[in-house]
């Protein structure tokens, strides 16, 4: 072997195995260039987070939609009181706010580690 | 002019004057183009929070719930439950991917995100007409705020409530505002929550009366009640009253036999009822049992449970497609503050709705004259003064005088900008060449119409009447979102043809409403409360539609979902900002 060609077989005969970031960038990548692999590292960080949103809904939501369906069924549950205050004041009055605000609390957590997960996978910062 | 009235004349002078000067300092603070539109974008969201829920606490959160609870019981809590409830699915569904979109306004968002003038042009008669559906009832309190407390005629509060924001808008657009409102939030929450404490404590002291007695309201003491506009009384019990104007069509003055039944009584009319008469109800308003008014689905009304879920379903999903919600996001710095400020302003309103309730379960022993007028929404007003003897009751009176005129204040505003902008950008702008000329011109217009309207309309409750507008941005702004967020297929025709049916169908039930008055049986439920019905055809409408022209997906669409989903940390293309930057004036 003499001249040049032979030299650069040589030097491509594979990636050095310490170089680790290789696939995190590539995603990013894959994203901006909106392939196939782009495609479902967004499909699966949107699923993520509408299924998040949608547990809370079910969470608040539901509970609340029951209520005046179980007040017309049974009646009754109008007429309890807890200490001087009827439940339905109690429910509607009171309750719903401090719950509202710690599941609120409770999705922020949860949607702010999902968009971090997202952050490791995708990659830092190119 | 008594010394009440002048206390209260002085504190809304005040609150006036406080807002119009915070404006003029932040004015030097912030000058830049966007400044004037959407405010500075480093605003903590500590700061924003009290800003969005001082703009988002309007007449028919001071007034209006206190007052419909009054007249038709427990299942009108459902108002400011839903109220909260929708800024929650605001947190979970819209806050982030809104800011990150970068969209100014709904129209923006809806041309940006589906690449179509059309869309825009359908978003922008929307945000026109949902904000004037709303300035209505903001003005209506104000004129019935006025003439309560200084005993003005009603065109006085709504003249005086338009020409200040004119001013402050037209003069100063959005630059600084944030201070203003969320100074605002802290003024209103003071002052509906400081009375609770003296009138719970005034009842206390008073052998605190049975509020759910099995009886209808009556009067405690000898009461004189001076009726403002005509109404029709129902009297369940015949009284002897005294009387001095004109009563079924006849002028009367002295005493004064009222037989059961309908009673016309003319405006200007005083009548006098003598201490433990049953308290007649002017009509529409049902004569409740304090026991029927304590329970769910007891308030009178056709068809309650329909009723219920059709404004929670208005309510729950109508936040996140009111024009002046959004503008405030912007001045989020990115996607997770969005989601911070959206969560504090969640524990802020909440706080804030402890409040109407003690104030509607109280009126009814303490001001039940107002059931004969039907005025209920003034009772966050009266009863402070009624229940706390002396110069407390008449600072009290002052305090929430001064509140109920920040909230109409703060919610006007936010709704003048943002039909005034969508105006001078979309409208008026393409006649005219200056663009401050054009928003000025635009602000006329968007605080002139619905002057106009509030002034020649009917009246309906306050908190009824914001509903309805609750129920037409459900039905075409909330679809428009959810499915421009969530769903990559939306289609431009399929979005307009969706905001055309839904936001059509729940704006002629509104009009219907407004002009016909109150309809019996189901049609009247269907119409008063559209949304139920509206809400899912718009959804409808648009998934089959965009289905059906799955070929005009718009082109960019990836691109937009990167931009509105991933964190704005992350270095990826995302195209430019959902707006036409530059254009404010």
């Amino acid at each position: 072997m003499t001249e040049g060609p032979s030299r650069r077989r040589v030097s491509v005969t594979g990636p050095p195995r310490a170089s680790r970031p290789l696939r995190p960038r590539a995603a990013g990548r894959e994203i901006d260039e909106q392939t196939a692999l782009g495609e479902v590292y967004m499909r699966s960080l949107l699923r993520t987070q509408l299924r998040l949103a949608l547990a809370v809904l079910a969470l608040v939501v539901l509970p609340l939609a029951i209520l005046p369906t179980a007040f017309a069924v049974w009646p009754v549950l109008g007429t309890l009181t807890v200490g001087p205050v009827p439940l339905p004041w109690l429910l509607l009055g009171f309750v719903v706010y401090p719950l509202t605000v710690l599941v609120g609390w409770r999705y922020l957590r949860q949607a702010e580690r999902n968009e971090r997960e997202f952050e490791r996978i995708v990659g830092p910062p190119r | 002019m008594t010394s009440g009235s002048g206390l209260a004349l002085l504190a809304i002078v005040l609150t006036v004057a406080a807002a119009l000067l915070i404006g003029a300092y932040g004015t030097r603070v912030s000058r830049t183009t966007s400044d004037f539109y959407v405010a500075s974008r480093s605003v903590t969201p500590w700061m924003n929070a009290s800003a969005i829920g001082g703009e988002y606490l309007s007449a028919a959160s001071f007034l209006g719930v206190a007052g419909l609870v009054m007249a038709y019981g427990v299942d009108m809590l459902w108002f400011p439950v839903g109220y909260t409830i929708g800024y929650l699915l605001l947190l979970v569904l819209v806050a982030a991917p809104l800011r990150r979109s970068g969209a100014y306004t709904l129209p923006d968002f809806a041309e940006g995100r589906l690449e179509s003038r059309g869309v825009r042009r359908v978003a922008t008669a929307f945000v026109v007409l949902i904000g004037w559906l709303y300035l209505v009832p903001q003005m209506q309190g104000a004129g019935l705020t006025l003439r309560t407390v200084l005993g003005v005629p009603t065109w006085v509060g709504v003249v005086a409530v338009g020409a200040v924001v004119l001013v402050a808008v037209a003069g100063g657009g959005m630059r600084s505002i944030t201070l203003v409102q969320a100074f605002q939030y802290w003024l209103k929450l003071f002052a509906i929550t400081l009375p609770v404490f003296f009138v719970l404590a005034s009842w206390q002291a008073d052998g605190a009366p049975e509020v759910l007695a099995d009886s209808p309201p009556v009067f405690a003491e000898r009461t004189s009640v001076s009726v403002g506009s005509d109404v029709v009384l129902r009297v369940e019990q015949a009284v002897t009253v005294r009387a001095d104007g004109v009563v079924d069509g006849r002028e009367v003055t002295g005493t004064l036999r009222l037989p059961t039944g309908r009673h016309e009584v003319a405006a200007g009319t005083e009548l006098v009822f003598p201490a433990d008469a049953p308290v007649p109800h002017a009509e529409p308003l049902p004569a409740l049992t304090g026991q029927a008014w304590g329970q769910p689905l007891g308030g009178g009304l056709d068809q309650p449970l329909y009723r219920t879920y059709a404004l929670m379903l208005a309510l729950f999903f109508g936040t996140m497609g009111l024009p002046h919600v959004l503008v405030r996001f912007y001045t989020n710095p990115d996607g997770r503050a969005a989601r911070r400020t959206t969560l504090t302003v969640l524990a802020l309103v909440g706080i804030f709705y402890l409040a109407p309730p003690v104030y509607a379960a109280l009126g009814r022993v303490y001001s039940p004259e107002l059931l004969v007028t039907g005025r209920t929404d003034a009772v966050v007003l009266t009863l402070p003064g009624a229940m706390v003897g002396g110069g407390g009751g008449l600072v009290l009176g002052a305090v929430v005088a001064a509140g109920a005129f920040a909230a109409f204040l703060s919610t006007s505003s936010g709704l003048v900008i943002s039909v005034a902008g969508v105006l001078s950008q979309d409208v008026v702008g393409r006649r005219m060449r200056s663009p401050v000329a054009a928003f000025r011109v635009a602000t006329t217009l968007a605080v002139a119409v619905p002057m106009v309207l509030t002034l020649a309309g009917q009246s309906l409750p306050v908190a009824s009447m914001v509903g309805l507008a609750f129920a037409v941005a459900a039905s075409s702004f909330c679809p428009l979102l959810l499915l421009g967020i969530w769903w990559p297929r939306l289609t431009a025709p399929g979005a307009v043809a969706g905001l055309l049916v839904g936001g059509g169908l729940a704006m002629l039930a509104v009009l219907v409403t407004l002009l016909a008055g109150p309809v019996p049986g189901w049609a009247g439920a269907l119409l008063a409360q559209p949304a139920a019905w509206t809400m899912p055809s718009a959804v409808l409408v648009m998934v089959v539609g965009s289905l059906m022209t799955s070929r005009q997906v718009p082109d960019g669409v990836t691109r937009i979902m990167v931009r509105l989903h991933t964190p704005e940390s992350l270095d990826l293309d995302r195209g430019a900002n959902l707006t036409r930057g530059g254009q404010w004036p």
